[in-house]
């Protein structure tokens, strides 16, 4: 075999300029465009044609450029986002203004779809913006911003972000501080970059879900293929061959030693040459399988005799989670009616279009990971465990994150080349392919949930009970948080005196099931919000109604025992959607009245989230430096993975120092540059990470103060190394040159750190597990088609207690994304092994599936919160698929109870409701 | 790996006689295949005979008695060429492909060369009765499409052979509708879909009506008995002839997308819909 082969040439015009490149004429031009010509704001999220992030227009069309090959680019014009460009300068900046980019790795390929759209019908309609768009996903925005972006663009608006002035940013809808390389397609993901001449590195996965093997002679391999560099095996990992989220359960190999269990598990990472790794066959291996029978769900998992997947645990029970108030069976006793339920959730992929990918580096005794994340300092201590060094010698630098949901909390790329770079000591590249990325990274728990619920003839809930297994797959990742999450939120948001949660995370041989925006909890509410509308039917109460009866509110007790003090506005959450509840009540019974193939339904759910891990310290702490050269510059080690964090924590320390965020730089999750944030998970960075750069800009705030002898009123501005101090009549300057040292130029520096109030849970879960919870209650109406069982989610009015807003654009955006996701986990989001592994089969909403969405947000203070807020990122979801599944039941009377309902699981249960009619 | 790239049909033809290859005409089918392959460690990959700068496979013709559509009509090419209402559900099929980016590349010859019984465009072809143009060294042959489409991804193309053009018989009066059913809006997988082509007499009564259903076999089949009950009935009145005996043939699978059963109740309301739809632009004509 030839490892290096010599290209032809190929000349085409990029971006008005000809480039000749040497390249394999069978080769994309995706990844000529990126590897070939370095242009990488063309992003490959899935190398098939199904995510439209590589959309690049050819001759002015748009066009995947994943599916075109390099040699029929032969003498066209391509237009990329790097293109310099009149209708594409007022796309970046309408999607800027708009927060139409969140982690960004869509946008480049949004903005050429637009661009295509906007060129050839100046004044699209929505539904035409939508066609235009359809073949490019997003899995952040839920469209609506982006669709927003390219009217303002049709309409010819001026698309300008507020700058906020000082003191002012808190509330304020600034730009994200790290948008613009995101719609100028500069932002650098985790494939975008490499030091000049790595390797690649590629890993060799088990197409079985359990089976032992063994490997024959690599060496010869190796000497067959002279741009091989390694083959490496479990044998060669120089530290512990093992990782894992608790610090107790690292059970998850780097490299498979001689068993697999699961399918996807990597057994062997081949380093070299591009062409090498990729052009070596799995099947030219010498790998010798003996495949055993594999335990898929947890009914295999757990039946008696099933052998278990980890001898430390014979009965494929990870953990088990418990929460216990009151009498439960007192309680169904006191209820004038009890709902009954089993529920069944599947696997759910979080479909962020970047694929893992990164790099690493060893520079003498230390290895440096540059890689898409979420958990920079976890990310070091796996690092440094698996290389077999001190976390000191170990420096993750994030790359832009093309969006985490909880997929990136986990580590996945960064052990594997982090162990090849420290042997070979070269530089070692990796790129998942999107198969890869969905069959070897983890998924949103499969669930099956009992669950029973009893309310006296008013309507006031009396019992809550509830048992749930969650197949959190072959490794433990976060299944331990799953399962003790879910018994402190399963009850929902509601006063219930008598409860009892109890929950299990079983192993099965199945991709392992780790965090997922929600932790566990959105799979609970789908089943207790169910039963809420059985009640509410047997009762004769309305579903609404019956909602705010028992809505928990200030001074009331969580079944934790915990008082909610402050900020719980669920009620108000609830007030806000009941007008539109109403009319769009009327209007369904309107449109229902006629009878008619299309049913009309409306449905209503409820949600709370505690921010923060559960009943665990997780402090975080930030630092604001000011230099002799009047930098002021903000070291965040919280992740942005999308959701703003940078840019509301830079909100959050410019008003609480008093400068404007404009004046600050920021160095975002460097672990040598910045202090420990903790990962970017459980809702936590605006709230725990927001006070901690309350405190930071407090801090350096102060000492400037003292400097100055100024009084707490003072105000501030910052002029090249000018520091003016204006308080009253009084005014200083202050000249930062003169001030410290050549040697250490940072004159003044301020620090916050935090770590929310919780304590530890009892046996029974008694105990304060969160410091704040976001709440929100959304109404969702669909149109049902009764003959094909299809449904249309028509509208969704969702109010979010957020605490305080710091960025309303954000806030809005992240719900908007989780309607999305809501909707997709209601609708049609399906993971199995082996058969949706691909964005093609696994389907995730497009453009044309969002609903018209109103948000209501309301802002109950949170006065342990920086300037009141707490965290909205997962809330966000957690009510969608309910109230999605009340309007389908209202809609034509079928109560479902397994997701996704996809057409022909409505229609059967249809079916089945006319037979027994 | 050879990659060949002739300006030429005949070039084109010598190639294919020679050498064992993949054709590649716009690459949305053999792009996704080859990099699923990879994904499980399959690099390998036949020779590729690159068809898409043969100048004798481009162009949408219109003649008296039929339209002929080169093999590298793309399916944008196909929605834009302003074409009569006889063929507006292929156009509908056309602009329900993929998203814009795929139409843009995907062309009608490699829809129906990879013949998945998904494959947008190939109930349409059926109904509209159309005729495939295949060459090879030793030269033409036409097939019935009907001919053409054998099986569960399988043809009747040979080894040596080329697509060449799609040749659509043109009918009197007649117009077509095309319905795809999918999980979401773009980007979608047919669960079902049913192509429809009918014309009718002064009187509305059918003249000539040719109906195929897709995604409920391995190839998309023609429902003739459907068709034989609605000659001569009024088309206002044809949805409710349709009965599920006429759907009998069918024999849809069940798969991550959705149950048999489920396919063809489903695949019954779809060509009601489609003949309500087919009566509705006639009665929106007349008045
Ligand atoms: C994201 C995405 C979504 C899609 N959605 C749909 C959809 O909704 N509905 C649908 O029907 N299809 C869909 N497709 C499939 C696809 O777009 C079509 O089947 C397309 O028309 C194939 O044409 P092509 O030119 O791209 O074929 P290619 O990929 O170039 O070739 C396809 C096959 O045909 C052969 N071939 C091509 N041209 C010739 C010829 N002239 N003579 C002989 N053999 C030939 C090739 O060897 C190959 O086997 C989708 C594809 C993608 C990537
Ligand atoms: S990378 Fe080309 S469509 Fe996904
Ligand atoms: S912003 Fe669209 S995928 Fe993240």
């Amino acid at each position: 075999m030839l490892d290096r082969p010599a290209f032809p040439t190929v000349s085409l015009i990029v971006n008005g300029t000809d480039r000749t490149v040497a390249a394999d004429p069978f080769a994309s031009l995706a990844d000529t465009l990126r590897e070939g010509l370095g242009l990488t704001g063309t992003k490959v999220g899935c190398d098939a044609g199904d995510c439209g992030a590589c959309t690049v227009l050819m001759d002015g069309a748009q066009v995947c450029a994943c599916l075109v090959a390099t040699a029929q680019a032969e003498g066209r014009a391509i237009t990329t986002i790097e293109a310099a460009d009149p209708l594409i300068d007022r796309l970046r900046a309408a999607f800027l203004a708009a927060g139409a980019a969140q982690c960004g790795i869509c946008t480049p390929g949004m903005i050429m779809a637009a661009a295509d759209l906007l060129a050839r019908n100046p004044s699209p309609t929505r539904r035409e913006i939508e066609d235009g768009i359809g073949g490019v996903l997003c899995r952040c925005t839920g469209y609506i911003k982006i669709i927003e972006a390219i009217e303002a663009v049709a309409r010819g608006a001026n698309a300008f972000a507020p700058v906020a002035e000082a003191g002012a940013a808190v509330g304020a809808r600034i730009a994200r501080a790290d948008g613009l390389p995101k719609v100028q397609g500069t932002d650098r993901f985790g494939a975008d970059f490499a030091p000049e001449g790595a390797l690649w590195l590629r890993a060799v996965r088990s197409p079985h879900a359990r089976a032992r093997f063994t490997l024959g002679n690599l060496a010869a391999v190796k000497a067959a293929h002279p741009g091989l560099e390694a083959i490496l095996t479990a044998s060669d990992i120089p530290g512990a061959n093992s990782f894992g989220i608790f610090p107790t359960i690292k059970d998850q190999p780097v490299l498979a030693p001689g068993f697999v269990r699961y399918r996807g598990e990597a057994i062997l990472a081949l380093v070299g040459s591009r062409a090498a790794v990729e052009g070596i066959a799995d099947a030219a291996l010498p790998i010798t399988w003996e495949v055993e029978p594999a335990l898929i769900g947890v009914e295999a998992a757990l039946a008696a005799g099933a052998t278990p997947l980890h001898a430390n645990i014979p009965d494929n029970v990870l953990t088990r989670g418990y929460l216990e108030t009151g009498d439960v069976a007192e309680g169904h006793r006191l209820g004038a009616a009890t709902a009954e339920g089993r529920f069944r959730t599947g696997f759910v992929e979080h479909a962020y279009i970047e694929p893992e990918a990164g790099y690493a580096i060893r520079v003498g005794d230390r290895i440096e990971v540059t890689a898409c994340t979420q958990a920079a300092v976890m990310d070091q201590e796996e690092v440094a465990r698996v290389v077999g060094i001190s976390m000191a010698q170990v420096r993750i630098i994030p790359s832009a994150c093309g969006g985490g949901f909880g997929g990136k909390l986990d580590v996945s790329i960064q052990p594997l080349i982090a162990v090849a770079a420290w042997l070979t000591k070269k530089p070692v590249r990796i790129v998942y392919s999107r198969t890869e990325s969905m069959a070897s990274t983890t998924k949103r728990h499969p669930s099956q949930i009992h669950a029973l619920m009893s309310a006296d003839a008013e309507g006031r809930f009396t019992a809550y009970e509830m048992t749930g297994d969650f197949n959190t797959g072959a490794y433990a990742s976060w299944g331990p948080t799953v399962a003790n999450r879910v018994p402190v939120h399963a009850t929902g948001p509601y006063k219930v005196p008598h409860v009892r949660n109890a929950t299990r995370a079983v192993h099965t041989n199945e991709v392992p099931a780790g965090a997922f925006r929600g932790f566990g909890v959105p799979q609970a509410a789908l089943a207790g919000e169910t039963l809420i509308d059985d009640l509410a039917e047997r009762l004769g109460i309305d579903r609404w109604a019956i909602r705010r009866i028992n809505a928990i509110d200030h001074g009331d007790r969580t079944p934790t025992g915990q008082i909610l003090h402050a900020s719980a506005g669920l009620p108000q959450c609830l007030d806000a959607v009941k007008a539109g509840y109403d009319t769009l009540m009327a209007e369904a019974a309107a449109h229902n009245a006629p009878g008619g193939r299309m049913a009309r339904g409306v449905g209503v759910a409820c949600m709370w989230y505690g921010c923060g891990n559960t009943s665990m310290s997780n402090p975080s702490k930030m630092r604001i430096t000011l230099g002799r050269d009047g930098r002021l510059t903000f070291l965040n080690g919280a992740v942005d993975i999308g959701q703003g964090s940078s840019t509301v924590l830079l909100q959050i320390a410019a008003d609480a120092l008093g400068l404007p965020t404009a004046a600050f730089d920021f160095v975002v999750g460097d672990t040598d540059r910045t202090p420990d944030a903790g990962k970017t998970s459980a809702s936590r960075q605006t709230f725990v990470s927001g006070n901690a750069a309350k405190l930071a800009g407090m801090d350096l705030r102060a000492k400037i103060l003292a400097l100055a002898n100024a009084g707490p009123q003072a105000r501030m501005s910052l002029d090249g190394d000018r520091l003016t101090v204006e308080d009253g009549e009084a005014s200083r300057v202050i000249d930062l040159s003169v001030l410290g040292s050549e040697a250490d130029a940072i004159v003044l520096a301020g620090e916050g750190e935090y770590d929310p109030p919780t304590t530890a849970l009892d046996a029974r879960g008694q105990g304060i597990p969160y410091a704040t919870y976001g709440f929100a209650a959304q109404v969702a109406e669909v149109e049902v088609d009764r003959l094909l069982g299809t449904v249309k989610v028509t509208r969704i009015l969702a109010a979010h207690d957020v605490g305080r807003a710091v960025n309303p654009t954000l806030t809005e955006g992240q719900i908007h994304g989780g309607i999305a996701q809501g909707l997709g986990l209601a609708l049609m989001e399906e993971y199995l092994p082996g058969r949706t592994e691909n964005l093609h089969d696994y389907l995730i909403p497009t453009a044309g599936d969002m609903p018209e969405i109103t948000i209501h947000l309301v802002e109950d203070t949170e006065p342990e919160g920086p300037f009141g807020a707490k965290g909205v990122g997962e809330p966000a979801l957690v009510a969608t698929a309910p109230a999605i599944l009340g309007a389908i039941r209202h809609a034509v009377g079928v109560r479902m109870t397994e997701v996704p309902v996809l057409p022909h699981r409505l229609w059967a249960a249809m079916q089945g409701r006319e037979a027994a009619e | 790996m050879h990659y060949f790239r002739p300006t030429s049909l005949a070039d084109a033809l010598a190639i294919r006689a020679d050498h064992d290859v993949t054709v590649l005409a716009g690459g949305t089918d053999v792009y996704p295949v080859r990099t699923a392959r990879r994904a499980w460690g399959d690099p390998a990959h036949k020779d590729v005979l690159d068809i898409s700068a043969v100048t004798e496979l481009r162009g949408i013709s219109e003649e008296a008695d039929h339209v002929r559509l080169g093999a590298l009509t793309t399916w944008s090419a196909l929605a834009s060429a302003g074409l009569p209402p006889l063929f507006d559900g292929y156009v509908q099929a056309a602009r329900a492909v993929g998203g814009v980016q795929v139409q843009n590349l995907g062309t009608l010859a490699g829809n129906i060369v990879t013949a998945s019984p998904a494959g947008d465009g190939i109930p349409n072809l059926l109904a509209l009765d159309a005729m495939v143009e295949l060459a090879s060294r030793a030269g033409t042959r036409t097939l019935p499409f009907a001919g053409f489409a054998t099986g569960y991804r399988q043809t009747a193309l040979r080894p040596d052979e080329i697509v060449t053009a799609l040749i659509l018989p043109k009918l009197t009066g007649a117009r077509s509708t095309f319905l795809k059913l999918g999980a979401r809006a773009y980007l979608v997988i047919s669960i079902a879909m049913v192509a429809a082509v009918v014309a009718t007499d002064a009187e509305d009564r059918i003249t000539a009506v040719r109906i195929a259903v897709g995604a409920c076999s391995a190839v998309a089949q023609r429902l003739t008995a459907l068709e034989a009950a609605l000659l001569g009935q009024p088309l206002g009145q044809a949805a409710g002839l349709v009965m599920a005996g006429h759907l009998a043939g069918l024999a849809p699978i069940d798969d991550v997308r959705a149950t048999a059963a489920y396919r063809l109740a489903a695949a019954e309301s779809l060509v009601r819909d489609a003949l309500t739809d087919l009566a509705a632009t006639a009665a929106r004509r007349a008045a």
